[in-house]
């Protein structure tokens, strides 16, 4: 009993960190950079189908499946979302901010349908199994398996975080949040607005890879249903609650709304007849929606928001 | 090289043409790309169908139109989702967009826009379903047009009307008042607002005649096509795509942008395959964001 319920609870814990990776990415893009992404989706997935196709063993009528070590598919799928975010953000970061959102929109739209149709590369409607899982040798002890593999994502969130932290307290974190504040001033001081948000767009694009590719290993099975619109929603959800511009708060907005969700899924299961359960779960997106609309009105900051940062050379 | 995809282009560039127009505007005068403008087509379509239920039952069912699978029925039906839509592009407003416009920052709006979008859409989903709807079981019968081509009354009848709708929303921006304050206010809202015109009323009136012609094109894409909750947001890329191949804020521009993705869509599905229709759009998109990002008829600001 002690021991279902330890595994159950790393199970749903490893899941919250898997999207706190995405929701950091998203924090360095929105939350530091001022880069709205509305694809998160399509990069996780980006992540996702090439940590699949790298790692995985080789399938008739399938390219990929290279069978590649766990780690070498997860940097190659970091790899992998970069070179599309680079590619999205060189053609649009010089325009106005929503033509990002609405490019970063068409481009999960077309990784979807690619998702869905390349049956090839995809393996389609019906995804890719048989993905290498971390720790796959205890598998026979759930207990065993879901701690290991919550510690292993425990420490990949705990370096990303580290990382994150030293990168936006450093020059360069300054200068994003400068250009975020006023970009002609940040400007005028000879740093280029472009090249910047470039680089934190790509950096946040490969994070969201790697919960991609994680989660591939994780669950060892993909389908192109997990990267539907309403992932990106959620990550945003995340963002906005725990507080964006504060990586503490991207982690902990994570874990809170995942919690919500796995609650609300879960007491919908238990006490709905099960010919209500389709609509509840509809019911439970709106659900959602609300909570980010109440959030943005009520408390923009979210739950712990960005600090406030004076210049130590300001005196009183 | 068959013609027919002509036919097919034209048709559901209309469709999309008419549905930018909305998306246009309102980003022109509330600047911000508006996430949920496909939720006014969808829900406009489901608006239509219940009112023309009910007006059907008042009316005793009455027959189809000439070739039309539809009555009048459904065309009594067609302003009451326009004004439905309208309203609640509004309501929608009133409630969430105002408040955060009073706040600041435009990038809220689009989070805000995209939130909105998923609930109104799961809200669809849990009142009618996902299952496909439609207005008549009856079966479009394609007639020969003469050059090797075909289409239905349905299709014809639906071009005219939104070719019709697209030619008075150009005479609404240029010949009346209403059209010079909404182009006064996208230009700059405070000079608007000195030169004594009705700033919040202006907003008002772009969010019924967007929502409004959103609903008209739920309507027409649910009758030529079917309705489904996702319709409208399905339809959402290449709407964007074409307010701004035409430059946003430009109505002709709207109506060209709409028809050129329509066509482009039609001409693509032989090469490419209509799985990846939808993809169609985001390359010209691409395309046109590379050569010239104030689209056809844009201004340089």
């Amino acid at each position: 009993m002690i021991l279902d319920l330890a595994s159950y609870l790393a199970f749903f814990l490893s899941i919250a960190l898997i999207n706190a990776i995405a929701c950091l990415g998203l924090n360095l893009q929105w939350g530091f950079a001022g880069l709205f992404n509305v694809g998160v989706a399509g990069f996780i997935a980006v992540g996702a189908y090439v940590s699949a196709l790298l790692t995985a063993a080789a399938a008739a009528g399938r390219i990929g499946g290279l069978g590649w070590p766990i780690m070498a598919g997860w940097a190659g799928a970091m790899v992998a979302a970069a070179a599309v975010a680079g590619v999205i953000g060189a053609i649009t970061l010089r325009l106005r901010a929503d033509y990002l959102a609405i490019t970063t929109f068409g481009i999960a739209v077309c990784i979807q349908l690619v998702a869905l149709n390349a049956q090839g590369l995809t393996g389609g409607p019906f995804g890719i199994a048989f993905i290498p899982r971390p720790f796959a040798g205890l598998a026979g002890d759930s207990a065993a398996f879901s701690l290991a593999n919550l510690a292993l994502i425990a420490l990949v969130t705990a370096i990303v975080f580290v990382l994150l932290e030293r990168l936006t307290h450093s020059p360069w974190g300054r200068v994003l949040r400068a250009l975020r504040e006023d970009e002609a001033a940040a400007a005028s001081l000879g740093k280029s607005p472009r090249l910047y948000r470039l680089q934190a767009f790509v950096i946040g694009a490969a994070l969201m890879g790697l919960a991609g590719a994680i989660q591939a290993s994780f669950f060892g099975f993909i389908a192109p249903d997990d990267y539907a619109p309403t992932v990106t929603f959620q990550v945003w959800v995340m963002l906005v609650l725990g507080g964006s511009g504060n990586n503490r708060g991207a982690v902990l907005g994570a874990i809170v709304v995942w919690a919500l969700w796995t609650l609300t899924g879960a007491a919908f299961a238990a006490f709905l007849p099960a010919a209500l359960q389709a609509p509840a779960a509809s019911l439970r997106i709106v659900l959602i929606g609300v909570v980010l609309a109440l959030v943005l009105l009520v408390r923009p900051r979210g739950l712990i928001g960005e600090k406030t940062v004076i210049s130590r050379h300001l005196s009183e | 090289m068959n013609g027919q995809f002509v036919i097919d282009g034209l048709l559901n560039g209309a469709m999309i043409g008419l549905g930018a127009i909305g998306l246009t505007l309102a980003y022109s005068v509330l600047r911000f790309a508006n996430f949920a403008h496909g939720e006014f087509i969808s829900w406009g379509g489901y608006i239509a169908l219940l009112a023309a239920g009910g007006i059907g039952a008042v009316l005793g069912q009455p027959n189809d139109i000439g070739n039309l699978t539809f009555g009048w029925p459904l065309i009594l039906a067609l302003p009451v989702a326009a004004l439905g839509a309208g309203v609640l592009a509004l309501a929608l407003d009133a409630v969430l967009f105002r408040r955060l416009r009073q706040k600041g920052s435009s990038i809220t709006l689009v989070i805000a826009s995209f939130g909105a979008s998923l609930a109104l859409r799961s809200l669809l989903e849990f009142l009618f379903s996902d299952d496909p709807r439609y207005y008549s079981t009856d079966i479009a019968i394609a007639m020969p047009l003469g050059l090797g081509l075909r289409a239905s009354a349905d299709q014809l009848g639906v071009l005219g009307f939104a070719l019709v709708l697209m030619v008075l929303m150009h005479l609404v921006m240029t010949r009346s008042r209403l059209g010079w304050s909404l182009r006064a206010v996208s230009e700059n809202p405070d000079l608007a607002r000195l030169a004594g015109i009705d700033v919040a009323g202006v907003i008002r009136a772009a969010w019924l005649i967007g929502g409004g012609l959103a609903g008209v094109t739920g309507v027409l894409l649910g009758q030529t096509v079917q309705l489904r909750p996702t319709m409208g947001f399905d339809l959402l890329l290449p709407l964007f795509s074409a307010a701004i191949l035409g430059g946003i804020g430009s109505v002709p521009g709207a109506m060209l942008g709409g028809l050129i993705i329509g066509l482009a869509e039609a001409l693509s599905v032989p090469l490419i395959g209509a799985e990846y229709r939808a993809a169609v759009a985001f390359l010209v998109l691409l395309a046109m964001l590379l050569v010239r990002p104030t689209g056809l008829f844009g201004v340089r600001t």
